[in-house]
């Protein structure tokens, strides 16, 4: 219970400084990419390029998600039990000591 | 490796990227494009033997450890997910991303993460216009090289100087992350110096990284204390796999 209190007590100690950030920051958030790698490579004259294989058109991108996602989610459960294996006893004895 | 145990990993790279992920990413990988091609070639040379240790490593190991295989691919889909998520700081009004190499090194060992990180990249590469195909190498150096080695080197120092886990956890989490971002101004200076001096190119570009990843770093510290007190709690067992073995 006095854990819980201080778990709950810092998120919204994060939380609220978190939001009071926001919302006195007037930035972009753009990412690192953009506002120092690109900047400094551009300046170099050397923009980015396209990706060579560019899935953000249209809901190409939601359907590669939706794939790797029905894939990833069939092997996950195929192999749930090699993935988290039941406890042993000795493993039980150190979890307790 | 195994035909199966491969397919195995990589699903489950997959699905972790896939469950969050709705955008490209806003990170330090380097794009597409802005590597001249003899610097990309380069840190391919270097990052490659590293590449063939991790493999060579995972190989030997997981005969000893069946177990080693799953866990080398939830750490995998873990990598993955960390270095996708864009956090945005607000003292630099800018997002990026922590790596999860550091935590990955502690629980994996430095050259079984530098594989993870090869394939989180290759696919976030691919899928996601995060990073580069070209620019792959360079990559795998800064995030699965650099990342992995000084995270788990600060672990086991920190263990060796009687650090306890807790500090030497965040240690590592924290100075990974700052490893990778300098290997990343290293990469970039080199390559897009020209006719300033290199020193001072890579002090402004590592100056210009300080406002976003200063705070990360430690942000990842945390992270990396957070995630190894919970298995250390919940799943001991999975520790004893970890290299750093006795200083745990």
């Amino acid at each position: 219970m006095k854990k819980l209190a201080v778990i709950g007590c810092l998120l919204m100690l994060t939380g609220f400084g978190l939001g009071l950030g926001l919302k006195h920051f007037e930035g972009e958030w753009a990412g690192v990419d953009e506002t120092v790698v690109e900047k400094f490579a551009e300046q170099a004259n050397r923009p980015a390029h396209e990706p060579l294989i560019n899935t953000d058109q249209g809901d190409l991108l939601l359907f590669f998600f939706l794939l790797a996602g029905a894939a990833g989610g069939f092997a996950g459960g195929y192999y749930f039990r090699e993935l988290f294996p039941p406890k042993t006893k000795s493993a039980v004895h150190a979890s307790r000591i | 490796m195994h035909r199966k145990s491969l397919l195995r990993m990589t699903f489950l790279w997959l699905i972790g990227g896939t469950a969050f992920w709705p955008a490209p990413a806003m990170a330090m990988h380097i794009s597409e494009g802005i590597l001249p091609a003899p610097w990309a070639v380069l840190w391919f040379a270097v990052s490659l033997p590293f590449l063939w240790w991790g493999l060579r490593e995972l190989r030997l190991r997981s005969l000893q450890e069946p177990q080693l295989k799953p866990l080398v691919g939830l750490v995998g889909a873990a990598v993955f997910i960390i270095s996708c998520m864009p956090i945005p700081v607000p003292t630099a009004g800018s997002c990026s991303h922590p790596c999860g190499t550091g935590l990955a090194a502690i629980l994996i060992g430095p050259a079984l993460t530098v594989v993870v990180a090869s394939v989180a990249l290759l696919l976030q590469a691919l899928f996601l216009a995060h990073g580069g195909l070209t620019t792959l190498g360079a990559n795998i150096l800064s995030m699965g090289v650099a990342g992995a080695y000084v995270g788990y080197g600060a672990f086991w120092l920190a263990r060796r100087l009687g650090a306890g886990w807790l500090v030497a956890a965040f240690l590592a989490g924290l100075l990974s992350d700052w490893a990778t971002y300098a290997m990343t101004s290293l990469q970039l200076a080199g390559a897009l110096h020209g006719e300033t001096a290199f020193g001072r190119m890579l002090v402004t570009i590592m100056l210009a990284f300080v406002p976003t990843q200063l705070p990360l770093g430690v942000l990842e510290g945390f992270l990396c204390v957070g995630a190894y007190q919970f298995i250390r709690a919940r799943r001991p067992e999975l520790l004893k796999m970890s290299p750093v073995g006795g200083s745990l």
